[in-house]
């Protein structure tokens, strides 16, 4: 069995989950941040992506990025590379989709985070960067880690986007949600039902893994 | 020189207009709830941007709307006790205080040092969560010394605790601020609390600054109604100022005044455990009618009707000992008096 499709699978969602980490924590901390009116249009233009269909995320990033568009066309001429039916070019997809669910879990816990903390480190003498880094971070801990473990999840099993950004080409762009796709429209129940099984375990030891996490943290009586 | 501010705020309809200086004492802030107190020592930490104003510390400008400064609060050297506490949550209380501690290098031995000066060695390795009430002030305290202030904000230090905690507390809190050199700003809506701990006290009332009092002034000649109020005087009256006879409408009343009248006295006050039972011919003597008793812990307190009063007129309120209410013979309708010292008149 070719083990290409879980391996490229986890690559481009280890990746974008890492982006998608640090670009959700990014956008929450500025968006609290900012005048109501701007937050709200802000909000609704991240989230988006959440509810749109995969196949209008991968439109719209085909109407960006392929070469018989304006900009992918200036990145070929330019860097001499296709942006799009590369293993890569599936990143683009799923931190699109996975960013509006780190972005919301994050907010939120960023929102129901207790704002005087973050004065009485100020007043300690503290600058802001220590406050968000060394209280903020970690009192918000679950809602990152949930933010994060969505993200992760969602980015593993996106197929729509990734489908029509990066293609099925076996042992160069294939993941394990098109392999699946491929398998069971070519009448390969068998090879499809191996990936199904795969899938499902890395879901299973994953979310074990999350648990598990969270029960240790209990255990160690943190509130 | 130490601290002082002369702030202006608007938050929506609210209009915050404070001005006091303080030496390196403990001056209290006193007012109700909801007067703009928390506001203040927000604006003096640097929590909140006041619109205009000046606060200055030690010779130090904090912030001066004129001139654009406004330092941060991590450069103001003022220390926040909050009212519950804001303890970081995921620290240790050893960590809590070390957190506080400004150089790096001396940052576990002055938390040891601390951890012993507030016995707090026994639970310096558990969270904020899983410590007293008490123990949580002492840590909070602990860590607001350690980041070596120039004054320190108090904002109502026991709201956080049981009231049968609070007195213990309270004398070891007493301690440590008398020992530290600098301006204390002590936060409370309580006037006990204040005259326990405080020598002088700045009224606020509807997010304006009153004057600033010695204690004496404020429990004993308080000036204004809001004043008055604030130091526990329960009756009030609109007067009219004749030399020392005074005439008081509502309650049909005319009074002498024992005290000098300041200028734009426009009413008196008498607090309730000033009136008391009498024979008809003693100075101040009117009779009432009994319209209400009410029996409190060690005192009963009695709503009394002046004879003449108007029908909308608010009852006078009487408190007096136990015994002597027992004491009295008819418990429908009595002669009392108000000593002429006793009659406050107040802008």
């Amino acid at each position: 069995m070719d083990w290409f499709p879980l391996y490229n699978s986890l690559r481009i969602a280890a990746i974008s989950t890492v982006i998608v980490f640090f670009l959700g924590i990014f956008a929450a901390h500025s968006i609290a941040r900012l005048p109501r009116a701007v937050k709200g249009v802000l909000d609704v233009v991240l989230t988006l992506p959440l509810v749109l269909p995969p196949t209008v995320v991968g439109w719209l990033l085909l109407t960006l990025l392929s070469p018989r568009r304006p900009f992918g066309a200036w990145v070929l001429e330019t860097f001499g590379t296709r942006l799009v039916m590369t293993w890569w070019s599936a990143i683009f997809a799923t931190v699109v989709v996975a960013f509006p669910l780190m972005y919301r879990t994050v907010r939120g816990a960023f929102e129901s985070f207790d704002q005087t903390l973050a004065d009485a480190g100020r007043t300690l003498g503290r600058s802001n960067a220590w406050v968000f880094w060394r209280v903020q971070m970690p009192v918000c801990k679950q809602g990152i880690l949930a933010g994060t473990v969505l993200a992760f999840a969602r980015a593993l099993g996106e197929y729509g986007a990734t489908s029509m950004i990066a293609g099925y080409t076996p042992g160069r762009t294939a993941t394990i949600s098109t392999t699946v796709y491929q398998l069971w429209r070519t009448n390969d129940d068998a090879g499809a039902l191996k990936w199904v099984l795969v899938n499902l375990a890395i879901s299973a030891v994953f979310l074990l893994a999350v648990n598990l996490l969270e029960a240790k943290k209990q255990k160690g009586g943190a509130r | 020189m130490a601290l002082s501010v002369d702030i202006r705020k608007k938050l929506g309809d609210f209009q915050l207009d404070v001005r006091f200086d303080a030496e390196n004492e403990a001056l209290a802030l006193l007012g109700a709830s909801g007067c703009g107190k928390s506001v203040t020592l927000r604006c003096i930490a640097g929590i909140l941007t006041p619109d205009e104003g000046k606060i200055v510390l030690d010779g130090v400008t904090l912030f001066d709307s004129a001139a654009g400064i406004d330092l941060p609060p991590r450069k103001r050297q003022i220390g926040y006790l909050f009212q519950q506490y804001a303890l970081f949550p995921h620290m240790t209380v050893r960590q809590n205080i070390a957190a506080g501690v400004r150089e790096r290098a001396r940052r576990e031995s002055a938390a040891a040092q601390l951890l012993r000066r507030f016995r707090l060695e026994d639970v310096a390795d558990l969270r904020p969560a899983q410590i007293s009430g008490g123990q949580q002030q002492r840590t909070a305290l602990a860590r607001i010394l350690a980041s070596e202030p120039k004054a320190i904000l108090l904002d109502e230090p026991f709201s956080a605790l049981d009231s049968y905690l609070q007195h213990q507390v309270e004398l070891e809190l007493a301690e440590t601020l008398e020992q530290f050199p600098g301006t204390v700003l002590w936060v409370s809506h309580d006037r006990g609390e204040v005259f326990r701990n405080c020598k002088r006290v700045c009224v606020l009332d509807g997010g304006c600054s009153q004057g600033t009092f010695t204690l004496r002034e404020l429990f004993h000649e308080p000036k204004t109604e809001a004043a008055a109020r604030l130091s526990g005087c329960k009756n009030y009256a609109e007067a009219i100022f004749d030399g020392d006879r005074i005439t008081l409408p509502q309650l049909g009343l005319t009074l002498l005044c024992g005290k000098d009248i300041p200028k734009g006295a426009r009413c008196v006050g008498i607090r309730a455990n000033h009136i008391y039972p009498c024979e008809p011919t003693t100075v101040n003597a009117f009779p009432c009618t009994v319209t209400r008793v009410v029996q409190d812990v060690f005192t009963t307190i009695v709503l009394l009707r002046p004879e003449g009063a108007a029908p909308d007129a608010e009852p006078l309120r009487m408190e007096l000992p136990r015994e002597a209410w027992y004491a009295v013979p008819d418990k429908n309708c009595l002669t009392v008096a108000v000593q002429p010292r006793d009659i406050l008149p107040l802008k």
